[in-house]
C-alpha cells in the first residue's frame, strides 16, 4: 500500500528531534494565543514568520502548522472553563461546555473536546493522505484556465461566506487583488503603483499587510473596549467522562469530522462555519433538543471535531493545488515563498518530505495537544488573569520586529503602521479584512493566469467556460452567487451573522 | 443631508471604494492596455479599479437607503499613538539602534492603554527588552546594532 509507506515515510521526517521540538513549540505557541482572546493565529503566525527564516522549510511549515491547529484547541479550553472564546471558532462550544462546567462536569467537557479534536485530527490525517496524491495529479493536468476559474471560485466563496456584508466583503476582495498589482510587472517589467520608491517596485510584504491588519487594528480595537473579564473557574475534578458520555459523544464526533472534513475542502470557509453547522446538525439530530444549551455533551463534542478536521483539511488544498482556501492558509503559502519552495501541485514531488512530514506532524501534534494540554489546563486559566495592558505593548513589540527583520527596512514598519489605521477604519466601516488578504496573496497568480489563458485562446474569453474542469468552478462559482442572493438564504445568513 | 449621513458606515465605507477604485484607474491610464490576447500592464489594474468603483457606488446607494450607523466606541487614543509608536521604531531601527527602538516602542504603546502605571511600564520594558535582545539578536542572530554607538 502506498498510502502506508508515504505515512511511514512522513513519520521518519516528522519525528525527527528537530522537527518534535519544532512542532512542541508550534502546538504550545498555538495553545496560549488561543486561550488568550485578542490575539489569534494570523497575528501570530505573521509575527513568528521571521522566526522561520533560518529554520529549515520542513520544521518552520510544521511549527506554523502547530500554531493554527494549537489554536483551535486552545480556544475550545477558555470558552469551557471561562465562558470566553479565544477563537472565533469555539464561539459554539461556550453554550453547552460552559453549562456543563458550571454543572461541574468541566472535566468531561475539557476531555471530550480534546479526544474529539483528537479523532478529527487522526481521521483529517488519514484524509489528507489519501485524497493528496489523486489531487495533486489531477491539478498537474490544470492549465491557466482552470488555476484563474478555480481561484476565482475561492475568492468568491471566501467574500460570500465571510461575516457581514457580501458586497462590500467582494469589495475588499478586489482592492485585496488591487494591492497585490503593486510592484513590478513581471511581464513587462513596469512597475506599477509604486510612486518612485524603490522598496514598493518589490510590492508590499504580505507580512506588512497582516500584521497592520490583523494584529494593530486589533489591538486598537481592543483598547477601545472596555473589558470586563469575570473569570469563573470551574474547578477541574474529575477528568475522565462516564461510559454514558463517550456512548453519546462518539456519533456527534464523527459527524463533525465528516463535516470539518467537508467545509476544509471547500475554498473560502472559515472554522466557525464547520463549528456551528456541527452544532445545528446536532440539535437536530437529538431524540431531545432541549438539552441543548444546558451542558449537552453532543454540543461540545460535535463543534470541536468539525473545527479541527476544518483546520487539517485546508492544509490539503495549499498543498496540493497551491490555492489558499483562507486567510490563514495564504499565510502558509507565503510561508512557503519564503522558504523557497514554489506552491503547487508539484510539492508533492519535489519535497515530499515537506508534504509528508508536515501531514504526520498533524497527528503527532494533535497526541501531544492532548496529553499537553488536560493537565495544564489550570496553568492556561491562570493566563487569562494577566492584564490586556501588559499584554498589548509585547504583541506590539514582536509584530514590530518580525515585520523590520524580513527585509531590514523601516518602510515595512511604516507600512505596517499606516495598514493599522485604515485596517482600524476598515473594522469600523465592517468591511471585513480576511478577504482582503486572500485577494492579496491571490492577485499576482491570478492575473498571470488570466493573461495566460487569454493568451494560448488569443484572447477569446470563452476559454474558461469551454475546458470542462474550468466551466465546472466558474458553474460552482455562479451557484454560490445565486443562492447567496436568493432572498430566502440571505435572510437567514443575515440571522446567522448576528 | 449630511447630519443624516454622519457615521452612515456603508456610505463611507461605499466613498472609500469610490475614491480607491477611481484613483486606482487614474494613475493606471498611464500603463499599456494592451489587448485581451496581449494584456498590457494597464489592463489588470484599470478592470479592477473599475469593478471597485461600481461596487463602491452600490455600497454606498445601500448606505444612504438603510442609513446605518457604525458601532462601538473609536479608541481615538490608541488610534493615533499605537501607529506613532510604530513609526518610532522603524526610524529607530535605522538610525538608533535596536535598544533604544524597543524601549520607545514598549513606552509608547503602553502610553496607548487606559492605565499607564509608570513603574509597571518601566519593569515591563526591561523585562521585555533583555527578553527580545537574548532571543533576536543572541538566538536567533539577528544583525542589528544594539545601540546608536555600536552601529
Amino acid at each position: 500500500m502506498e498510502i502506508f509507506h508515504n505515512l511511514i515515510y512522513g513519520f521518519s521526517v516528522a519525528l525527527s528531534l528537530q522537527n518534535l521540538w519544532f512542532c512542541f513549540i508550534g502546538v504550545f505557541l498555538g495553545t496560549l494565543i488561543g486561550v488568550l482572546p485578542g490575539i489569534g493565529p494570523l497575528a501570530t503566525i505573521a509575527m513568528l514568520l521571521p522566526v522561520t527564516f533560518n529554520v529549515p522549510p520542513v520544521a518552520a511549515m510544521i511549527m506554523l502548522a502547530g500554531i493554527y491547529y494549537g489554536a483551535q484547541y486552545g480556544g475550545s479550553t477558555t470558552s469551557i472553563l471561562v465562558n470566553l472564546p479565544g477563537e472565533i471558532s469555539s464561539v459554539i462550544t461556550c453554550i453547552d461546555g460552559y453549562q456543563m462546567a458550571r454543572q461541574g462536569r468541566a472535566g468531561p467537557a475539557l476531555a471530550i473536546a480534546a479526544i474529539g479534536s483528537f479523532i478529527a485530527g487522526s481521521i483529517a490525517t488519514v484524509l489528507i493522505a489519501v485524497f493528496g496524491p489523486p489531487l495533486a495529479e489531477m491539478a498537474l493536468k490544470f492549465g491557466a484556465p482552470e488555476y484563474f476559474s478555480l481561484m476565482l471560485m475561492g475568492l468568491v466563496t471566501a467574500a460570500v461566506l465571510a461575516q457581514g456584508d457580501m458586497v462590500k466583503s467582494l469589495a475588499m476582495v478586489v482592492l485585496g487583488l488591487l494591492l497585490g498589482v503593486v510592484g513590478t510587472d513581471v511581464n513587462s517589467g513596469m512597475s506599477r503603483f509604486a510612486f518612485d520608491i524603490p522598496e514598493l517596485t518589490d510590492g508590499i510584504s504580505f507580512v506588512v499587510l497582516a500584521v497592520g491588519m490583523f494584529a494593530v487594528a486589533e489591538i486598537v480595537s481592543n483598547l477601545g473596549e472596555t473589558e470586563e473579564r469575570q473569570v469563573f473557574t470551574a474547578k477541574v475534578t474529575h477528568l475522565w467522562p462516564t461510559f454514558d458520555d463517550m456512548k453519546r459523544s462518539i456519533g456527534p464526533i464523527l459527524r463533525g469530522t465528516a463535516l470539518g472534513s467537508f467545509m476544509g475542502v471547500l475554498p473560502g470557509t472559515g472554522p466557525a462555519i464547520a463549528s456551528f453547522s456541527s452544532y445545528m446538525v446536532e440539535k437536530k439530530l437529538a431524540k431531545d433538543p432541549s438539552r441543548f444549551g444546558k451542558g449537552a455533551i453532543e454540543g461540545v463534542a460535535g463543534p470541536e471535531s468539525a473545527n479541527n478536521a476544518d483546520a487539517q483539511c485546508k492544509f490539503l488544498a495549499m498543498l496540493t493545488l497551491g490555492i489558499p482556501s483562507s486567510a490563514v492558509m495564504a499565510l502558509m503559502l507565503g510561508a512557503l515563498t519564503i522558504q523557497g519552495i514554489a506552491p503547487g501541485p508539484q510539492v508533492m514531488t519535489q519535497n515530499p518530505d515537506l508534504f509528508w512530514g508536515l501531514i504526520a506532524s498533524m497527528w503527532i501534534g494533535n497526541l501531544m495537544l492532548v496529553v499537553l494540554n488536560l493537565p495544564l489546563v489550570g496553568l492556561w486559566v491562570s493566563l487569562l488573569k494577566v492584564p490586556y495592558r501588559i499584554m498589548f505593548p509585547a504583541i506590539m513589540a514582536f509584530c514590530c520586529i518580525g515585520i523590520y527583520s524580513v527585509n531590514n527596512s523601516a518602510l515595512d514598519v511604516y507600512m505596517a503602521s499606516f495598514f493599522g489605521v485604515v485596517g482600524f477604519l476598515w473594522r469600523k466601516l465592517e468591511c471585513p479584512p480576511a478577504p482582503l488578504l486572500l485577494g492579496f496573496v491571490l492577485g499576482p497568480m491570478m492575473e498571470e493566469n488570466l493573461r495566460r489563458a487569454l493568451l494560448i485562446s488569443r484572447g477569446d474569453a470563452t476559454v474558461f467556460f469551454t475546458r470542462p474542469i474550468s466551466l465546472g468552478f466558474m458553474i460552482a462559482t455562479a451557484l454560490i452567487l445565486v443562492i447567496m442572493i436568493a432572498p430566502a438564504v440571505r435572510k437567514r445568513r443575515e440571522q446567522f451573522t448576528d | 443631508m449630511m447630519s443624516n449621513l454622519r457615521n452612515n458606515k456603508d456610505f463611507f465605507a461605499g466613498l472609500m471604494f469610490i475614491l480607491i477604485g477611481a484613483g486606482a484607474v487614474f494613475i493606471a491610464r498611464d500603463y499599456p492596455i494592451g489587448s485581451a490576447t496581449r494584456m498590457g500592464p494597464g489592463y489588470f489594474p484599470v478592470a479592477l479599479g473599475g469593478l471597485l468603483f461600481l461596487f463602491g457606488v452600490y455600497i454606498m446607494v445601500q448606505g444612504v437607503i438603510k442609513k446605518e450607523k457604525m458601532q462601538g466606541t473609536w479608541s481615538m487614543k490608541a488610534w493615533i499613538i499605537l501607529p506613532i509608536a510604530t513609526i518610532i521604531f522603524g526610524y529607530l531601527m535605522d538610525h538608533g539602534g535596536f535598544v533604544p527602538a524597543l524601549v520607545a516602542l514598549v513606552f509608547a504603546s503602553a502610553a496607548a492603554g487606559d492605565e499607564f502605571k509608570f513603574r509597571e511600564v518601566v519593569l515591563m520594558t526591561v523585562v521585555l527588552t533583555v527578553a527580545s535582545v537574548g532571543l533576536f539578536i543572541y538566538a536567533l542572530e539577528l544583525p542589528y546594532p544594539l545601540f546608536p554607538w555600536s552601529r
